[in-house]
C-alpha cells in the first residue's frame, strides 16, 4: 500500500472469539462495500468465523467477547505474546457486556438452572483487560462498521486513534433527533461516550449505554431528572446495568 | 483402506462459533465419529430472570450476531402471546420484511462467504474478491441490499432497535419505502447471476434419511408463528413445542441435543421447502426448477440450493408487501398493553430453522423463567448421524484421508450451524 508516496508494510491481523454473540466479527464480515478496499489495507492470516487459514504471525489481535473460564484466559495470554497491538472489540470484550447479567446469581445456580446436575465449565465473566494488557478498546454493542474502519486505517497509518469524549447526545442533537425523553423514554445518551450516531435514539428507543461512559458524565444530574420525570429506581438501574458499563472499573 | 485414519479438526473454520470434528478409522472401519460443540455457554435463561419484559426482546437479540432480529421477533411474539396482545397490522407487515432481510443477509453470508470457498478451493473469500469480481459485485449488491433492508426496517442489521413488545417503534416513512423498493429492483437481477454462479457446483452425492421439522404454513411459505409440522407426520401447535423439540445432554457437547420420532432431525431451509413447497413464490419455484430441486430431499449438502431458492422467495414477498405497505396507512405502529402474570410461546423461523421462545412472566411484567431453544441445536443430533453415515460411504468408497476431511466440513457447513447461538 502506497500512502502519501510511503509505501506501508500491510500488518497481519488476526481476529477472535471469546465468549459472545459473534455480532461483532459480523460487523467486520457485512462491510461487505467497503470489505475488498479495507482487506487492501492488511492481510487476514487468522479469521475462524469466514477463513480456514490459521497462521500464527499475526501483528494486530482483534478480540470480541469476555473471558470466561481458564482455557479462554490461557489462549488470550497466548494471542497477547504474539500481538503487537491487541484490540478488544465490542462491549463484551471492553466491558463484560450482557454477559455480565448472570453474575447477579451464584455460578452454581446459573449451571443449574441450564444443565441440571450436568456439570459444565464456566467462571466469572472478564473484561480482556483484566487478563492481558488491551491497547485499544474499540467500544459497542456491536461495534459500528464505519468506526471499526476508521480504526484500522489508524492502526496501518500508526496514528493513536481518538475516540469521541463527549456523549451521544451531541450526535443526536447533530442530527437535529427528536429527543426520546420528550416521549417519555428514559435515555442514557447524555452519560455515554459517542461514536454510534446516536442510532438507537434516532430509531426512537433510548441509549442504554453499550459504548460506555463518556468522559466527565454527569450521573448526579442525570439521575435527578429521571427521578424527576417519575422513573422508578428499577428501572434506571436496569438499564445503567445492562451493558456493565457504568460501574466505574 | 488399512492405514489408520485420525482426523481432528479443532474450532472448524467458516462456521459461527467454536465445534470440533472428531474421525477415526482403524482397519477400514469406523472407530469413532463425533461432532463436538465446545462453545462456551452464556447462559441467557438465566440472565433473562427477572428482567423486565420491555428489556426482553433486547437481550435475546444478543443470543447471536446473525440472527439477532428472529430472536428479537420470537421473544417478542411470546410475551405478546402471554400478554394477548394484538399488534397493529402495519406492524406485523413490517416485522416480516425486517425478517426478510435478515433471511437474505443470512442466506448470502453463508453462500458467498463460507461456502463458495469450498467449490474455488480457497481459504476465504477474500481472494475470492480479487479473481472473480463479477461475484464480489453480485455479494455486495444482495448483501447491501440486506444490510440496507435491515437498518430500515429494524434500525440495523445485528441486534435490531425497533422491535418491542407490541409491536415497532417505528415503521419508515413512504418515501423511504419508496426508495427501497428501486433498490430491490436493481437487486434482482444479481440474485439470477448468484443462481447461475453456484448452479455448477456439484454438490456432493450423499443421502440420508431424514425427519424434517419447520413451521408449517396455511396459506403462505411460514415466517412467523403458527402449527408445528415434521416430514414422519408429527403435528403440533405453537403452545406444545417442547413435545417437537425433546432436548436431552450429551457428555461431549455444550449444546443440548433433540430428537422427535427418530434418533435425530433437521430443521432449516431444506426442512422448510420440503414442508411447506406449495407455498413458495412462483419465481422460487422456478430456481428450484432450474437447480433440479423436487421436495421430499434428503440429501443435506442441498441445504445451500434450498437456502438460494429461499432468497428468490423472500425477495418476491418483500417487494409484494412493501407495496401494501406504501398503499396503507402506518401510522399505527405499536399497540400498548398492561402486564399480568401469564405466559407464552413464540415461534419464528430463523434462517437456520425453526426458533422458540417460551416465558413465564410474573405479576410485575418481569421474566420469572425462560426457555428458548435453537435451530442449530435441534440440528446438531442430525449433524453428528449424518457425519457418521457420510464417513461410513466414503470408507466404502475407499477415499482417503484428505477427502474425508474435505467431505466432513462441507457437510457440517452445509448446515450453516449457529453454535454460540446454539449454546448461548
Ligand atoms: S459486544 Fe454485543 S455484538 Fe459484540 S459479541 Fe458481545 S453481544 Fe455480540
Ligand atoms: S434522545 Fe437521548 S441522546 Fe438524544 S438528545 Fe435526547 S437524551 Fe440525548
Ligand atoms: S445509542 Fe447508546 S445504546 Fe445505542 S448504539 Fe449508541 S451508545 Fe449504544
Amino acid at each position: 500500500m502506497k500512502y502519501l508516496g510511503i509505501t506501508l508494510a500491510k500488518p497481519k491481523i488476526g481476529v477472535f472469539g471469546f465468549t459472545g454473540c459473534e455480532g461483532c466479527q459480523l460487523q467486520i464480515a457485512n462491510n461487505e462495500e467497503n470489505l475488498k478496499d479495507l482487506f487492501g489495507l492488511i492481510e487476514v492470516v487468522n479469521f475462524r468465523e469466514i477463513s480456514s487459514e490459521k497462521r500464527g504471525d499475526y501483528e494486530i489481535a482483534f478480540i470480541e467477547g469476555s473471558i470466561t473460564t481458564e482455557k479462554e484466559a490461557k489462549n488470550l495470554k497466548n494471542i497477547r505474546e504474539q500481538a503487537g497491538i491487541l484490540v478488544a472489540i465490542g462491549a463484551c470484550a471492553c466491558l463484560g457486556g450482557v454477559n455480565n447479567m448472570k453474575s447477579r446469581f451464584p455460578l452454581q445456580d446459573v449451571v443449574k438452572e441450564v444443565y441440571g446436575a450436568h456439570s459444565i465449565d464456566t467462571g466469572p465473566v472478564r473484561k480482556v483487560r483484566e487478563i492481558v494488557s488491551v491497547d485499544v478498546e474499540l467500544p459497542g454493542c456491536p461495534i459500528s462498521k464505519p468506526e471499526f474502519e476508521w480504526l484500522v486505517r489508524h492502526l496501518v497509518l500508526g496514528i493513536e486513534p481518538q475516540f469521541p469524549k463527549y456523549p451521544v447526545c451531541v450526535e443526536c442533537k447533530q442530527r437535529l433527533n427528536s429527543c426520546v425523553f420528550d416521549m417519555g423514554m428514559i435515555c442514557l445518551g447524555p452519560v455515554t461516550r459517542a461514536g454510534c450516531d446516536a442510532v438507537c435514539p434516532r430509531n426512537r428507543l433510548g441509549c442504554w449505554g453499550c459504548r460506555g461512559s463518556s468522559e466527565e458524565a454527569n450521573f448526579e444530574s442525570l439521575m435527578e431528572i429521571l427521578r424527576e420525570k417519575g422513573f422508578s429506581e428499577e428501572h434506571i438501574a436496569e438499564r445503567i446495568q445492562f451493558f456493565n458499563a457504568f460501574s466505574g472499573n | 483402506m488399512d492405514i489408520p485414519v485420525n482426523i481432528k479438526i479443532d474450532h472448524l473454520a467458516r462456521v459461527e462459533g467454536h465445534g470440533n470434528i472428531k474421525i477415526r478409522i482403524e482397519n477400514g472401519k469406523l472407530a469413532e465419529c463425533a461432532w463436538e460443540v465446545v462453545e462456551t455457554p452464556r447462559f441467557f435463561e438465566v440472565m433473562l430472570k427477572g428482567l423486565s419484559i420491555e428489556m426482553t426482546p433486547l437481550l435475546t437479540a444478543r443470543i447471536c450476531g446473525i440472527c439477532s432480529i428472529s430472536h428479537a421477533l420470537a421473544s417478542a411474539r411470546a410475551i405478546e402471546r402471554a400478554l394477548k396482545i394484538e399488534i397493529p397490522k402495519p406492524a406485523q407487515k413490517a416485522r416480516l420484511l425486517a425478517k426478510h432481510a435478515e433471511t437474505l443477509q443470512s442466506h448470502a453470508l453463508h453462500l458467498f462467504f463460507l461456502v463458495a470457498p469450498d467449490f474455488l478451493n480457497t481459504d476465504s473469500v477474500i481472494p475470492i474478491m480479487e479473481t472473480h469480481p463479477q461475484v464480489a459485485e453480485t455479494t455486495i449488491r444482495i448483501k447491501g441490499f440486506a444490510n440496507r433492508a435491515s437498518d430500515l426496517f429494524a434500525g440495523r442489521t445485528t441486534h435490531p432497535i425497533v422491535i418491542k413488545v407490541g409491536g415497532l417503534t417505528q415503521i419508515p416513512r413512504k418515501r423511504q419505502l419508496r426508495e427501497l423498493v428501486k433498490d430491490l429492483d436493481a437487486t434482482i437481477p444479481y440474485l439470477q447471476k448468484a443462481i447461475d454462479f453456484f448452479k455448477p457446483f456439484k454438490m456432493p452425492d450423499f443421502a440420508r434419511e431424514t425427519e424434517f421439522v419447520s413451521l408449517k404454513g396455511v396459506d403462505k411459505y411460514p415466517f412467523i408463528g403458527g402449527d408445528l409440522v415434521s416430514s414422519d407426520g408429527v403435528c403440533k401447535k405453537e403452545d406444545d413445542y417442547r413435545a417437537m423439540t425433546n432436548e436431552y445432554i450429551v457428555d461431549f457437547s455444550t449444546s443440548k441435543f433433540s430428537s422427535l420420532s427418530r434418533e435425530s432431525f433437521a430443521v432449516g431451509a431444506l426442512a422448510r421447502f420440503n414442508n411447506n413447497y406449495d407455498l413458495l413464490h412462483p419465481m422460487a419455484k422456478e430456481v428450484a426448477e432450474n437447480l433440479n430441486l423436487k421436495p421430499g430431499i434428503h440429501n443435506p449438502f442441498l441445504c445451500n440450493h434450498a437456502q438460494l431458492v429461499e432468497c428468490m422467495h423472500v425477495i418476491y414477498e418483500f417487494r409484494e408487501i412493501i407495496a401494501e405497505l406504501i398503499d396503507s396507512d402506518t401510522s399505527e405502529c405499536a399497540s400498548s398493553y398492561n402486564v399480568k402474570k401469564c405466559e407464552g410461546v413464540g415461534v419464528v423461523e430463523a434462517p437456520r430453522g425453526i426458533l422458540y421462545h417460551y416465558y413465564r412472566i410474573d405479576e410485575a411484567g418481569k421474566i420469572e423463567k425462560a426457555d428458548c431453544v435453537i435451530p442449530t441445536g435441534q440440528n446438531h443430533a442430525n449433524i453428528h448421524y449424518d457425519l457418521h453415515a457420510l464417513v461410513e460411504e466414503l470408507i466404502e468408497q475407499n477415499k482417503d484421508e484428505k477427502e474425508i476431511t474435505r467431505l466432513a466440513q462441507m457437510l457440517v457447513r452445509a448446515y450453516d450451524p449457529c453454535i454460540s447461538c446454539s449454546v448461548h
